[in-house]
């Protein structure tokens, strides 16, 4: 499946928006945590793990979704709320913990919920499969279109809800798409250590579904097989999986001295920084420099309203804490 | 036990735990270490430092993030003549893998009529106060402690964290060993100052099971666990510029549970403040109170009281979550109002 000039332009737009986005958010967390680095403190405190690296994944699954599919998405779930549309000055806001933002502040970055646009993560490793299964049941039974996508990392592939819920999808054949960030890094422990297969797209062929592994976090070759993948559960065909090779730019969090990683790695990767590499092929295939630098300005102009909104939000009151347990 | 530290060797709790797990690992062969991140990295929060440099990968096994897998594989290879340390990395993940907690690594020694035996330690982070939200700030003593099964403690020092996870090692049953983030003596966490005591090289225990009177007092009695201890004793310095003499009960351990010091000291005081960082309803809070209004409740000259978060997920947001979180002016506020 190839994407048409509309689509790479959006994809190549939302990548920008989302690596400026987390400059921005990474410029802000490290305010107040100098001399001494402290979570607790400045605008934004708490852990933050950036998406730097992984937007090709992103963006390559949510081109083919609209607001009424689902997504649910993972700890480090920035770059996939961007894709999805998530609203990026309310999702700024609540980062920076003010009352504007999508939940008010009591959620935090690890806990986006935009109903908008059926958007949702969770910090727990592997707990965005199930509800991707729940969502895509309900769409069935309701007979209603719509498909569901659950982010994860490559990590949480050992996780049993991430069996269990592909299992599930396998058995009733859901109208689903788990698509496996491998980014080779659960915080320090490397996959081949922690992971009994070298890749998990053939751990498909034991639910009963097509598997596919995508090396080179490639933004076209995504676009291309999870366009198929979608496709196929839009069509009740069922379930795929789909594991993508990606790369983790930033620490686990920030803070993170990466001291595991292996000398060299971090330049390595960083001389495959997707951004640059798709810039490159869009101008070799004749996108004009012109209209690259103008989307690329409009990105920055977004994610600089985002976070002076969030910036000149209010806190909510304190006592809103004891708020919105129900409804 | 030595009750008085006598030499001048002041470690974190971090610390204090790693050379606990140390001493035991180069005593017992059986023991050895398994978790996300704490060989290498040496523990998220710094508890598994340099075990791995000791003992090697065999002994200190990163694990796969697979909570149910190898908590579960702990509880099989306690009971094949294992000693294991294992850890949860927040307490908050216990949702996971709860079945290998509280359905094997709880209940195999009832079922086996304690013919068999599960001497494995589930250490785990608990706590907020840094802005981590609702799934990674939680305490949770009352969910583990409500379980029978599994002894529960939670030093509130390192002192109290050596002996204790010297203790939890030995001892023949499973202990849930939880530690708070804010006194890991972890920087980048921000850290409470006074967990960080002095504390013996050589080995030694702490007993699982009783409670310590940390500050000595007549007038109204504290009690509190791990961080709240910390909120109390600063309660206590504010109270006594005005003349109130609080005394100050660090329970150590959840399960057993020592009713004992805490009847004895509100029989002396009075009153009775608990200062829990846990959920506020149905939990160690309420546990206590119980505890001394069903022993003899015509030794209490005022209602009791508990400082404790209220009945919400964690808040994200910083002012919202220390408007939850207990803290010393909540406790002389309390005490006012009795």
């Amino acid at each position: 499946m190839q994407p048409t000039k509309e689509q790479l332009l959006w994809m190549y737009e939302n990548m920008v928006v989302s690596r400026r986005f987390e400059e921005a958010v990474e410029k802000a967390y490290l305010e107040g945590k100098a001399p001494a680095f402290n979570m607790a403190n400045g605008p934004i405190p708490g852990e933050m793990h950036l998406s730097n690296g992984q937007e090709p994944v992103a963006v390559g699954v949510c081109a083919h979704l609209d607001a009424n599919d689902i997504v649910t998405a993972t700890h480090r779930p920035h770059h996939q709320a961007i894709a999805k549309g998530v609203d990026l000055k309310k999702m700024a806001a609540e980062i920076f913990g003010k009352s504007t933002g999508l939940s008010g502040g009591r959620g935090g970055h690890m806990h986006l919920i935009d109903p908008a646009v059926n958007f949702s993560c969770s910090g727990i490793i592997g707990e965005s499969c199930g509800p991707a299964c729940g969502a895509a049941l309900s769409r069935k039974m309701q007979n209603k279109p719509g498909v569901a996508v659950a982010f994860l990392g490559e990590g949480a592939a050992n996780q049993g809800a991430f069996h269990e819920a592909l299992n599930l999808a396998g058995a009733w054949d859901l109208p689903v798409v788990f698509v496996i960030e491998d980014n080779s890094w659960g915080i320090s422990v490397p996959k081949s250590e922690a992971t009994a297969v070298a890749r998990n797209d053939v751990r498909a062929a034991g639910y009963d579904m097509p598997g596919h592994y995508i090396p080179g976090n490639d933004p076209y070759a995504i676009f291309d097989i999870a366009g198929e993948a979608i496709a196929r559960a839009r069509d009740g065909k069922g379930p795929t999986l789909i594991e993508v090779e990606t790369y983790r730019l930033a620490g686990h969090f920030m803070g993170d001295a990466e001291q595991y990683r292996p000398e060299g790695e971090k330049d390595a990767l960083f001389a495959k920084d997707p951004i640059p590499k798709m810039r490159e092929r869009l101008l070799a295939d004749g996108h004009a420099a012109k209209d690259l630098d103008e989307l690329e300005t409009r990105a920055e102009a977004r994610v600089t309203e985002a976070i002076t909104f969030a910036r000149d939000s209010a806190y909510a009151p304190d006592t809103d804490a004891l708020t919105a347990v129900f409804v | 036990m030595l009750d008085q530290p006598t030499n001048e060797r002041r470690l974190t709790i971090a610390r204090a735990m790693a050379e606990a797990m140390q001493q035991e690992m180069q005593r017992d062969p059986s023991v050895f270490v398994m978790g996300e991140d704490i060989a290498g990295f040496g523990g998220i929060f710094g508890n598994t430092r340099g075990l791995f440099e000791e003992f090697g990968k065999e002994r200190v096994r990163d694990t796969p993030i697979s909570e149910t897998g190898f908590i579960s594989a702990a509880v099989g290879a306690a009971m094949d003549g294992m000693r294991p340390v294992v850890e949860l990395m927040f307490v908050d993940f216990f949702g996971v893998c709860f079945d290998a907690i509280y359905n094997q690594m709880a209940k195999n020694t009832y079922f086996a009529g304690a013919n068999a035996s599960v001497p494995m330690v589930l250490m785990t982070s608990t706590g907020g106060g840094y802005s981590d939200a609702g799934q990674h700030s939680q305490c949770l003593y009352g969910t583990f402690a409500h379980l029978p099964g599994m002894k529960v403690v939670s030093p509130s020092n390192a002192y109290d964290a050596k002996g204790l996870m010297t203790a939890a090692i030995r001892d023949d049953n499973p202990v849930v060993y939880m530690y708070h983030k804010g006194l890991q003596g972890m920087g980048w966490l921000g850290t409470e100052a006074g967990a960080t005591v002095n504390t013996p090289e050589e080995e030694y225990t702490v007993e699982i099971g009783k409670a310590k009177v940390v500050r000595k007092g007549t007038d109204v009695t504290l009690v509190g666990l791990a961080m709240g201890v910390h909120n109390a004793l600063k309660a206590a310095d504010k109270l006594a510029e005005d003349g109130i003499s609080a005394e100050v009960v660090d329970l150590v351990s959840l399960v057993p549970l020592d009713r004992e010091t805490v009847i004895n000291s509100v029989a002396k005081t009075g009153r009775l403040i608990v200062v829990d960082e846990d959920y506020h309803s149905y939990g160690v809070s309420g546990e206590i109170i119980a505890s001394v209004t069903e022993h003899d409740i015509s030794k209490l000259k005022a209602s009791p009281a508990r400082v404790t978060f209220p009945d919400v997920p964690i808040p994200y947001a910083r002012n919202m979550e220390q408007f939850c979180l207990p803290n010393p002016d909540k406790i002389i506020d309390a005490y006012r109002k009795m």
